[in-house]
């Protein structure tokens, strides 16, 4: 799993049934000093908002296990949102 | 996923099996800001209806195959929707 910022969300009509259902969100992928690595478009089971830190599944199996599908084209789900991190001991700041 | 840029199409009539019938575009991968960023690809459209110039959102790797009617097929990149709109903060 990454640690990322929910920066948007993205709005979509015609798409696959499955993703139909969910709710997209445009995620800041963060390293670990917590600047952003990249982005990537998840989909969301916590009700996480614009500006949450969320940890980010990005696994085909995991992904389908949590979301109850046999088959389906996901990958990368916000599975968590993240009250503290530790890094080296210290607290970092959630932004 | 990621956020791509339809640029056009490829026709091949020879193809894995598996593969008949899945039109396969051209796409431009795309920042969070729209901004080209990386190498472009060839990827299925699992919804049928995307076209040139459109903005789509793409899946990659194994789960590719997994939005086509045929789940065990070649195909690495795969686009399962079209953007109306993407809503970032103002930064």
């Amino acid at each position: 799993m990454k640690v990322g910022r929910v920066a948007g969300t993205v709005i979509s009509t015609i798409n696959i049934p499955l993703l139909e259902e969910h709710r997209l969100l445009l995620c800041d992928v963060h390293d670990v000093n917590g600047i952003p690595s990249g982005y990537t478009i998840a989909v969301d089971v916590v009700d996480a908002g614009v500006g949450d830190t969320v940890l980010i599944l990005d696994e085909g199996s995991s992904a389908r296990q949590i979301l109850g599908l046999d088959h389906g084209a996901v990958r990368a789900v916000v599975v968590g949102i993240v009250d503290q991190l530790v890094v080296d001991g210290r607290v970092r700041a959630i932004t | 996923m990621q956020l791509g840029r339809v640029l056009g199409s490829v026709v091949a009539t020879e193809k894995a099996p598996g593969l008949e019938a899945i039109r396969l575009l051209i796409v431009q991968p795309l920042d969070k800001a729209g901004q080209p960023s990386g190498e472009t690809l060839v990827a299925a459209d699992a919804v049928s209806m995307a076209g040139a110039g459109e903005l789509v959102y793409f899946v990659a790797s194994r789960e590719a195959a997994e939005a086509l009617p045929e789940r065990f097929v070649p195909v690495d990149h795969a686009i399962v929707g079209i953007v109306d709109d993407v809503n970032l903060e103002e930064e």
